[in-house]
């Protein structure tokens, strides 16, 4: 079949590239890559032809029917109209659309009738009306009026099928998005097809498990994403349903601020308030997909114990009290001034600041303070873990030496190292699952269990018990029995991704890089939350000035001091103190101030340090969005904008940039690098960071380091601890949906959470006298966490409990982390926690 | 379910009708080992096992041998096409998952002989290099099941199964699976992903089973009329078997004729015998009331009259007279049946068994039964008629497999021959006065 047209070829054609044929679709000749579906190559050409079940992202189906086009192959033309969806181009190739043939245009017109005839005419009523496919095209393709006069098919509606997606079953026309999208893309069969004919329908086996909304069911953190590729009004949101016409609303493209995949989101408000968020298109970072947690998690800024106005603690009262602008600043420079005079302040700045707010404390510390008390990581750290950052991440390009989403698909293995992909950064782990499950990449974890990520990557899990990680990793290349490990790294374009919990793991960032330079694999660090990577490379770190310059180096020193125009010699010489030091510190009186920004005390390792460290400061100043354990102790409280009231620009893992622009205008609510800058000037210091704008100026004129970079990490690796008689070691991580404050006010999202449990082998369970089912108490000295027992095939000795859900706070009740030595106890059936 | 032969049935065009396929249904326990034994059962296997696979694809590449599920796809050709030293598992799967309405030759041959379907399935997986093989039975037919289990039980015992068979170094294991009652897993990769254990609904094609078909092996799925042939065939030889049939459809084929006749059964004959001459063997039409209309190969191919007594049953010539040979399913209704009616109950089979996976045949097999049904309730009206072909002429090569084509094909049938019966029904504006009357 290597016949070119005829009737085409005026002149010379231009010779057709390798891998590629040349074909007609409406008498225009086009070259399309070999395997690419005719309905994508007409697309390519502007001829757009009807369809439902057809979606670039998922296989094909062929289910609707509506894309039938007529083809010709070799001169002589097929039998039947052919689906364009299913069908790939083939050289010579002649193709009519509607446009073209009235065969092919009937046959459409014919499948829109049949589609429409059991479709409920209740568009008025729709969530989808105004943006409906299948309203678009019946108004396109369709007949004016239906030949249909008997009576219709009817279930009752609507059903839900998870806490948070409503199926409507008679609007649904059956295309397979939804289903194949939980299987081929997710992973997580919470949809599929039941029963025949008519009465086919989409359902879900565990629809009864819902009602307890416990997240006993099948659940997925994608569901969202099928609301959003139903081309009908099927699948509508709890949340969202019936509360806005697609018309009434704005849209603006937006980031996600959860986590540090980067979405790219499409925000959708009106009249000052978010209706509802989507994925937004972008091929390199989320393709076209969104967690739920991205979509649905957007109602914290709306919470009732929002800060909207600066509040100072009465000096008679002891309480906050709301004040004025001028006030608070006057009073927190006051105050920081005092502290600063004494024993010096420090900053908390927390992982969650778009790369100009971050620059900002990063310059306010050096420039207002003159400290390089400044840490970003409000979560477990160590100072391997400085090391690390600065010899091996900060700095790296995308363009240069950074791994990207489109190098872990093509990636021959992927090692994740004390990291859950789908709990931590649900793109990376969409990702991982597409390379795995299409190409030909091998994922490898480093962890306790065969997690839902490790299952759904089709991963090879090498487990270890908590603490062991560093030792396994340095064993690697000298066990026989995972020598596949190291050899599959070996070949090129091999990626590590580390997670933060490598932190909570001494010799473990060590032992990675070792790890990486003996196999040539690339290496890339994966944080959880949004802002981690863009305040690393703005120098929110005791070690690291902006640009990853070394705050030892004098050179380095001298750059900034010139660029922000200091005089020589202003910048502090010596490395400040990390954030468990700074608490410490401030504890025991050898730091006089905190200026602290979204910084949750019990997402810390030491909560218990946290709070006394805020008791104890002499003068605490919180920017803060809502009310916390911050504001409970803090002197000052100045209101910061979220995101959806602000610009500015987070770095994903990659390091890519992710800008965004204010989505809600005139709220009033201004960005910490604006308050941060005034707050200096009434310190008798200039940020110049008034916006975000000037503020992404001042840090691109300095430019990045070009000097030698700091050693990697030489940590030993640490052994895991032997749990004693009664113990056990405990493994923990955050799940995605949790009872984190972001995700606070909505319930259909909270009703997708995993169920708390925890985890233990069956030999570990027998020796600690524990159940299956029954609740089983974890407990070191400083409290208990008591939650059912499941089984889990996790290493003997190990119980692994959820960091931050439901009843199992686990830095809050145990002091505790990852590794850690515990006691487990049955519970007493009925006892409480 | 008697089997009856056609034995006697001599026509000069058609060649001699010596039964091959039906020859032992009326041997007394003919379902056992002993008895197939003794009536030349499994000598096919050990000549076949003598030969080269390669050999024995030919010599069915050479008999001319096409499928008996419907198609008439020329077996040897199929068999073909499985690609060797590919590395990969090879599956034989015979489709005996008889649904087509209409249709009794499968069921009956295996509850008759179906030692001559294991037979031939060896001897199959041995051309095909295939050392599994599956039998999809239709579910409903439990007896059926229960049979052939039974045999296959029996040619484990007697080393026809097994490992190194008759001690030729072959392997080959054989599973009886039953259905669970889904036309829709009549159609071959529907059948596969049942067989997996899958929602039976027809797959993507390509890839072709014979490429990628059970668990994205190479894959053969034959109906089994067309595998208990093969043993024949290969004591036969190609020649032989051609001397039968026509020259484009040759050999033997079991006709499964009900309805309106005298002695409804299977009669076998040579491909291209008339319906004058079969109801002959079949004793005439039943109380010498005259013929209205039948159906050569079940409902799914269109509705042939009394004008087409002699259209020669192959498979070029039902298609000139414009159907198709199907199964060789011959209803037979007599003048007492209204054509309406009976397009109708078999619309509501439609409907009942569309899968759902596509728009034309699931939408449109529900609005066909509810225009018929309202047609028969006397409330239709003319305009009614050509909805009805506009809505089949939407379907008829739209759909994702053949299941919507076949729905089709007895309304767009019926109103061709017999139009009038649904205007009256209009006009008059009262119900269909029969129902079929047997």
């Amino acid at each position: 079949m290597t016949v070119a047209p005829e009737q085409n070829q005026q002149g010379e054609a231009p010779p057709v590239p390798e891998g590629h044929v040349r074909l007609t679709i409406d008498g225009v000749d086009v070259v399309a890559p070999k395997g690419e579906m005719l309905i994508r190559t007409a697309e390519r050409l502007g001829i757009v032809i009807p369809r439902f079940c057809d979606h670039p992202l998922l296989e094909p189906a062929g289910a609707c029917r509506q894309c039938l086009v007529e083809v010709e192959m070799g001169g002589r033309p097929m039998p039947k109209p052919q689906a364009s969806c299913t069908m790939a181009v083939a050289d010579g190739m002649v193709v009519r659309t509607q446009r073209t043939s009235p065969v092919a245009d009937k046959a459409q017109q014919g499948v829109m009738e049949l589609l429409l005839i059991n479709h409920p005419l209740d568009c008025p009523i729709c969530d989808k009306g105004g943006e409906c496919p299948l309203q678009n095209q019946a108004l396109k393709h369709g007949r004016a009026d239906s030949r249909f006069v008997d009576v219709k098919r009817t279930f009752p509606k609507p059903i839900p099928v998870t806490s948070q997606i409503l199926l409507d079953r008679e609007r649904c026309v059956l295309c397979q998005r939804c289903t194949r999208f939980s299987q081929q893309i997710a992973g997580d069969r919470f949809l599929d097809m039941l029963e025949r004919g008519v009465h086919q329908q989409v359902g879900t086996s565990g629809t009864a498990a819902i009602e307890g909304a416990g997240g006993t069911g099948e659940q997925s953190y994608f569901s969202g994403n099928t609301i959003q590729i139903c081309p009908v009004g099927a699948l509508t949101s709890a949340a969202y349903r019936f509360r806005a016409r697609p018309f009434d609303l704005m849209s603006t493209p937006s980031v996600c601020e959860h986590c540090a995949s980067g979405c790219a989101q499409r925000t959708d408000w009106r009249r000052g308030k978010v209706m509802r968020r989507l994925a937004g298109e972008d091929p390199a970072v989320n393709e076209e997909w969104n967690c739920d947690k991205g979509r649905f998690a957007f109602t914290y800024t709306t919470a009732a114990d929002r800060v909207l106005r600066p509040m100072v603690r009465d000096d008679r009262s002891g309480e906050l009290r709301e004040a004025s602008w001028t006030e608070a600043l006057r009073t927190a420079a006051d105050g920081l001034l005092a502290a600063r005079k004494k024993n010096g302040v420090g900053v908390l700045a927390g992982g969650r600041l778009t790369v100009e707010d971050a620059y900002a404390y990063a310059k306010f510390a050096r420039v207002a303070l003159g400290t390089n008390d400044v840490d970003f990581r409000a979560r477990p750290h160590s100072t391997e873990e400085l090391e690390f950052l600065a010899s091996e991440v900060v700095g790296t390009r995308l363009d240069d030496e950074g791994v990207s989403y489109a190098d872990l698909e093509a990636a021959p293995a992927v090692l994740c190292v004390a990291f859950e992909p789908e709990e931590e950064s649900p793109i990376v782990f969409l990702r991982l699952r597409k390379a795995a499950r299409t190409g030909k990449t091998r994922v490898f974890h480093i962890g306790q269990w065969r997690t839902p990520s490790v299952e759904k990557t089709f991963g090879e899990l090498v487990a270890c018990a908590p603490g062991a990680e560093a030792t396994v990793v340095s064993a690697l290349p000298l066990r026989s029995e995972r020598a596949d490990v190291v050899e599959a790294l070996r070949r090129t374009g091999s990626v590590v991704l580390v997670g933060e919990r490598a932190a909570e793991i001494p010799g473990l960032f060590s032992a990675v890089v070792r790890l990486a330079d003996l196999t040539g694999a690339r290496l890339a660090w994966v944080p959880r939350r949004a802002g981690e990577r863009g305040a690393l490379e703005a120098g929110v770190l005791p070690t690291l000035l902006p640009g990853g310059r070394p705050v030892t180096d004098p050179d380095a020193r001298a750059e900034v001091e010139l660029s922000w125009g200091l005089r020589p010699g202003a910048l502090p010489a010596r490395p400040g103190r990390d954030t468990g030091a700074m608490l410490a510190a401030a504890t025991s009186g050898e730091l006089s101030g905190l200026v602290v920004g979204g910084v949750d005390p019990y997402d810390l390792p030491d909560p218990r340090l946290a709070e006394e460290a805020l008791r104890a400061a002499d003068f605490v100043v919180s920017l803060e969005l809502r009310h916390s354990a911050v504001t409970a102790h803090a002197d000052v409280v100045l209101p910061v904008a979220p995101a959806v009231e602000k610009s500015g620009s987070y770095l994903n893992w990659e390091g890519r940039q992710r800008p965004f622009g204010t989505i809600l205008e005139g709220t009033g609510a201004v960005p910490d690098c604006r308050v941060l800058d005034t707050l200096a000037v009434e310190m008798d210091a200039d940020l110049f960071t008034q916006t975000p704008e000037a503020t992404a100026d001042d840090l691109q004129r300095l430019g990045v380091y070009s000097g030698r970079r700091p050693d990697t990490p030489r940590e030993p690796a640490s052994a895991a601890h032997r749990p004693g008689q009664g113990q056990a070691v405990l493994a923990t991580w955050r799940q995605l949906i949790d009872n984190g404050s972001l995700q606070d006010g909505e319930p259909h999202l909270a009703g997708t959470a995993r169920a708390p449990v925890a985890r233990l082998s069956a030999v570990t369970a027998r020796r600690l006298g524990v159940v299956f089912g029954e609740p089983v108490t974890v407990a070191t000295e400083r409290g208990a966490v008591t939650l059912p027992a499941a089984e889990t095939d996790l290493p003997d000795g190990v119980v692994w409990l959820p960091t931050n859900s439901g009843p199992s706070a686990v830095r809050r009740n145990l002091g505790a982390g990852h590794g850690a030595l515990v006691t487990v106890t049955a519970a007493p059936t009925g006892g409480e926690a | 379910m008697n089997a009856t032969n056609g034995a006697d049935g001599r026509d000069a065009r058609v060649g001699p009708v010596t039964p091959v396929l039906t020859k032992r249904w009326m041997s007394p326990r003919s379902w056992t080992l002993k008895t197939y034994e003794q009536l030349e059962g499994y000598t096919a296997l050990r000549k076949a096992l003598r030969a080269h696979p390669d050999q024995l694809i030919q010599l069915v590449k050479d008999s001319g041998l096409r499928g008996r599920g419907g198609a008439g796809f020329p077996a040897g050709m199929k068999w073909g096409f499985i690609p060797q030293n590919d590395g990969k598992p090879h599956y034989l799967v015979i489709n005996a998952d008889e649904g087509e309405p209409g249709t009794c030759k499968d069921v009956p041959l295996m509850m008759a002989d179906p030692h001559s379907l294991v037979e031939g399935v060896i001897i199959t997986a041995y051309a095909i290099r295939s050392h599994y093989a599956a039998i999809y039975v239709r579910g409903e037919a439990l007896h059926c099941i229960r049979r052939v289990h039974a045999a296959v039980q029996e040619a484990y015992r007697a080393g026809y199964l097994g490992k190194d068979i008759l001690g030729s170094g072959f392997d080959l294991d054989v599973v009886v699976h039953a259905g669970a009652g889904a036309y829709i897993c009549g159609e071959e990769t529907a059948l596969l992903d049942s067989l997996e254990g899958k929602r039976g609904q027809p797959r993507l094609k390509p890839p072709f089973p014979a490429t990628a078909g059970l668990y994205s092996a190479p894959t053969v799925v034959n109906n089994v009329e067309t595998i208990a042939s093969v043993p024949y065939i290969v004591n036969g030889g190609s020649g032989w078997f051609r001397t039968m049939g026509t020259e484009k459809s040759p050999g033997p084929k079991i006709y499964s004729i009900t309805g309106h006749v005298e002695r409804p059964g299977q009669y076998e004959a040579p491909l291209g015998i008339t319906l004058r001459e079969l109801l002959k063997l079949a004793g005439g039409m039943k109380d010498n009331i005259p013929l209205k209309f039948w159906t050569p190969g079940g409902s799914s191919t269109p509705l042939l009259t009394a004008e087409h007594l002699d259209v020669p049953l192959d498979f070029e010539g039902a298609a000139e007279a414009g159907s198709m040979l199907g199964t060789t399913a011959i209803q037979v209704f007599n003048e007492t049946v209204s054509v309406p009616w009976a397009v109708m109950k078999w619309t509501e089979f439609y409907e009942h068994e569309s899968c759902g996976k596509c728009t034309p045949c699931r939408e449109g097999t529900f609005w066909l039964a509810q225009v018929l049904q309202r047609m028969l309730r006397g409330e239709g009206t003319p305009e009614d008629v050509e909805t009805l072909l506009d809505v089949c002429d939407n379907i008829l090569g739209r759909s994702f497999c053949a299941l919507g084509d076949g729905a089709t094909s007895p309304i767009t049938s019926a109103i061709k021959y017999f139009r009038h019966e649904f205007l009256e029904l209009c006009e008059k504006n009262q119900p269909a006065l029969a129902g079929a009357q047997s």
